[in-house]
């Protein structure tokens, strides 16, 4: 299989475009969901509550 | 702590020293004139040592499970001390080196002391030795608070510490020797490129095993950012070091790559060390230990989360702008410019979440020298990304490209970045790992962070100055047409911000120094009655009676 | 029941892991893939001769002594760089460079094009101790590079790694690598001969380091820096269009 190096070239100028495109858009999503709200507060929160212990 | 080590943990742990015995025994007789032979005397010399460390608490008594009700902190701890090790002896070449650059013959007629050999003692031992020991050693903290569940064992964690910091040693022995591939930041030969990868996977498959313990279903984002880390850097590190070695029984290997696809394959290695290595291992850190030490969530947890896959994505186009206008062709740096620009909007979403999580509690911040020491970071890791991506245009970096600016751009992340992150980190960890009321001394913590702001601020201006001089003196014309200045006008016309920079390095090892004797200090001191709360002392639910046994069972 | 909240766990972060390497893999495959075809479009450059052994000798010896911290060799298609070093650099000119050493810092000047603009006697007197021949260098004196004798013996495997990644040595080259390296830098032996004839009537034939007698690191150090630049002339042609379009590399046509 050989690639001629135009079609590659071609496929990289263009294909970053999209493909950013299109990851900030899912990132976007899942980040900003409102129904993550509650998941990520806790999250943050998780780490501030002092315990010491593995819980196994 | 050998003692805390099960019968069949130390008699895996004997098994592994065996074989690193036996297998520098053979790498010494087979590589016997050779620097090969010298790593192979060294692995076998240290891996003896473990062994009879080993057999002196081989029959000490088992340790009991209540060991499992709490986390498994040796490793981590032991970790931190290498860090500052490792800090101070890769800050004393690297301050060596910058005296060097101001009187050339401030050393010996010999080729280990050589400015050569010495400056990739410096770069690998601050980055790899004090960075990786750090971020090994955190992670290993991080990750089991905030899965809340102890490491799976207790033989892998020491082997990936113990392990990294032998691929420490054999690089930096090695650059004294002469051991190099050229490649900058990826200068350690084959063998010990082979020997990396396979603490990075036990590492990597250690991450997941304690992820898959934890009774939350979100992994809290300090471990994205470190599995980033783990993940991103072994793949750059496979990549970027194939070659073919000469022989079996020597260092010397040749590059898989040559000429162009070398040079974008060094620099996409090179610039996603800089991402991976010493940007997303670190905040990491920052994303548990400033909430920590500041007592408040961090600001916006979904910004850091988009700013996570942003760095992710991003850095990895960069890469050719430390290739712009060379050989490598236009559209290539075109890409690499325009993402290296698109890279300032997660890099400041980090900044700006640090700092905004800061807001409200400005008076902490004024009190503690930890948290200052954060804060610096923050501001710097802002101040650096803007600069890197500044320089990332071409225009601009036609003038930056090959002059001190870039060790200056370099130095305002390792020093104001890296550096300041990884010591508030290591001022808020130490005293809940040792469970100590606090650092043994506040005072001390505060010259520490004075020595390494001035040292940072004197470091980097001074070869901004240089660095720009250089750049103009380099392209300047006089009236008929000609350049203006010879290249030794330039050399010339550094030597001031040399010994400034050589200064500031000082400044900054100092602090370090100081740092040492503080942590020392605050090991050595008594333990307090009761150092946490003893209504957080229980774990959720009971503790199981054996590592192996499920929950579910 | 457990089994189902452990695989859901497992599978957060493993789905965590495939998408770090998804994220983070595509825009180096999309950068560096179109550069192993790059042999399609860039300029051949059929004179193209391969280091001898003594030359590859010496560029392990720049390689050892971390000469690229402080010297680039790269000239970029910048009008001042270009008037200060010589025409600038060509992809071509690197292709038998394993590692490429482009560097990045010029602590030193930049040494693409070094090859022949100083006697062999500079470079000795210069590596010797810089401040003998420039009072004001604040380069390293190299001074067991004369007193280390150059080890030679297994120049042949050093060859045969080179052909392994794609360096044309030919059989001929691999056998006698040993033979040349002393050749070269001893032109009254029969050994000398072998060199010329195996890498060109153009090959640098001297006792680079001013002892004939002897082979040592220094003779392989200089007869590698006396060849940067001129292992082909591919780069002559478009020189001249450079210098008249400053600050701008002529765009490639893919």
């Amino acid at each position: 299989m050989s690639f001629a190096h135009d079609t590659l070239v071609w496929f990289s100028k263009s294909f970053g475009l999209f493909y950013l495109i299109g990851l900030s858009v899912a990132v976007m999503i899942y980040a900003c969901r409102p129904s993550k709200k509650q998941e990520f507060d806790a999250a943050a929160n998780s780490i501030l509550t002092g315990e010491d212990k593995p819980w196994r | 702590m050998i003692a805390q080590l099960t019968k069949d943990e130390r008699q895996s742990a004997l098994v592994i020293l065996g074989v690193m015995a036996l297998i520098g025994l053979t790498m010494a007789i087979a590589g016997h004139d050779d620097p090969f032979g010298v790593h192979g005397a060294i692995v076998l010399v240290l891996a003896t040592l473990g062994v009879f460390v080993m057999l002196s608490g081989y029959f000490a008594p088992e340790p009991s499970d209540e060991r499992l009700s709490r986390y498994y902190d040796d490793p981590a701890k032991v970790g931190i001390v290498l860090a500052m090790v490792w800090a101070v002896a890769g800050m004393f070449v690297g301050d060596w080196v910058a005296w060097l650059l101001a009187f050339p013959d401030l050393t010996f007629d010999a080729g280990w002391a050589s400015f050569g050999r010495l400056r990739p003692v410096h770069t690998s031992g601050v980055i790899f030795g004090f960075g990786g020991n750090a971020l090994i050693a955190t992670s290993y903290y991080v990750m089991q608070r905030t899965t809340r569940a102890r490491l799976p064992d207790q033989v892998s964690p020491w082997f990936v510490l113990l392990g990294y910091n032998l691929f420490c040693i054999i690089a930096a022995t090695g650059y004294l020797m002469g051991v190099t591939q050229s490649k900058e930041y990826a200068e350690p030969e084959w063998y010990a490129d082979i020997w990396l990868v396979i603490v990075w996977v036990v590492y990597f498959v250690l991450y997941l095993r304690t992820l898959a313990r934890r009774k939350e279903p979100h992994i809290y984002v300090a471990n994205w950012y470190y599995l980033a880390f783990i993940l991103v850097v072994a793949m750059l590190h496979i990549v970027n070091n194939l070659a073919v070695p000469v022989s079996f029984a020597g260092v010397k290997s040749y590059s898989l790559f040559s000429g162009v696809q070398d040079a974008m394959t060094e620099w996409w290695y090179g610039h996603n060390a800089v991402a991976f290595f010493l940007t997303s291992g670190f905040l990491g850190m920052m994303y548990y230990f400033l909430p920590i030490r500041a007592g408040r969530p961090i600001y916006s947890y979904r910004l850091s989360i988009i700013s996570f896959w942003g760095i992710t994505f991003f850095y990895m186009w960069a890469g050719s702008h430390h290739l712009h206008y060379t050989a490598l062709p236009q559209w290539v740096q075109t890409l690499g410019m325009t993402f290296s620009l698109m890279l300032l909007i997660p890099s400041w979403a980090s900044a700006g979440n640090a700092l905004m999580t800061l807001n409200g509690a400005w008076h902490k911040v004024r009190d503690d020298a930890v948290l200052r020491f954060m804060m610096v970071a923050a501001v710097f890791y802002g101040l650096t990304t803007f600069e890197g991506s500044f320089m990332a245009i071409r225009s601009v970096n036609a003038l930056s490209h090959y002059t001190d600016w870039t060790v200056g751009h370099v130095h305002a992340g390792a020093l104001g970045w890296v550096a300041m992150i990884t010591f508030g980190s290591i001022y808020a960890v130490v005293p809940m790992m040792w469970k100590r009321q606090a650092m043994y001394s506040a005072k001390l913590v505060e010259a520490h962070f004075w020595l390494a702001v001035a040292g940072t601020l004197i470091y980097v201006i001074a070869m901004w100055n240089s660095g720009i001089i250089q750049g103009l003196m380099w392209r300047t014309y006089n009236e008929s047409g000609t350049l203006a200045y010879s290249f030794m006008d330039s050399v010339i016309a550094m030597h001031p911000y040399y010994i400034a920079r050589a200064v500031g390095g000082l400044c900054f090892l100092l602090g370090t120094l100081i740092g040492c004797y503080n942590l020392w200090m605050t090991i050595r001191g008594p333990v307090p009655e009761i150092a946490h709360d003893p209504a957080h002392d229980r774990p959720s639910p009971a503790p199981a009676a054996a590592p192996a046994l499920q929950p579910g069972e | 029941m457990f089994f189902n909240f452990q695989y859901r766990l497992e599978r957060k972060a493993i789905g965590l892991v495939i998408g770090i390497i998804a994220v983070a893999s595509i825009g180096g495959i999309v950068e560096i893939a179109p550069l192993f075809t790059i042999h399609q479009t860039v300029e051949d450059a059929p004179d193209m001769r391969v280091y001898t052994p003594l030359e590859l000798a010496g560029r392990n010896i720049y390689i050892r002594e971390g000469c690229y911290a402080c010297h680039s060799q790269m000239i970029r298609t910048l009008r001042d760089e270009v008037e200060r070093y010589g025409s600038y650099s060509l992809a071509v000119e690197s292709k038998y460079d394993h590692p490429m050493l482009w560097g990045s810092k010029r602590t030193g000047p930049d040494l693409a094009r070094i090859g022949g603009k100083y006697s062999d006697e500079w470079h000795v007197a210069h590596l010797n101790n810089p401040r003998d021949v420039m009072a004001a260098s604040i380069m390293p004196a190299y001074r067991w590079l004369l007193r280390n004798e150059l080890k030679t013996s297994d120049l042949s495997g050093h060859l045969k790694a080179q052909r392994a990644v794609g360096v044309p040595y030919t059989d001929d080259m691999i056998a006698n690598a040993t033979a040349d390296a002393y050749g070269q830098a001893t032109p009254e032996t029969p050994f000398a001969e072998g060199v010329v004839k195996r890498y060109g009537e153009a090959t640098n034939v001297r006792a680079f380091d001013g002892k004939p007698g002897e082979l040592t690191e220094m003779d392989a150090l200089v007869a590698y820096l006396q060849i940067l630049g001129r292992l082909t002339d591919a780069a002559k042609q478009p020189a001249t269009a450079a210098a008249t379009t400053p600050a701008g590399q002529p765009e490639k046509k893919p």
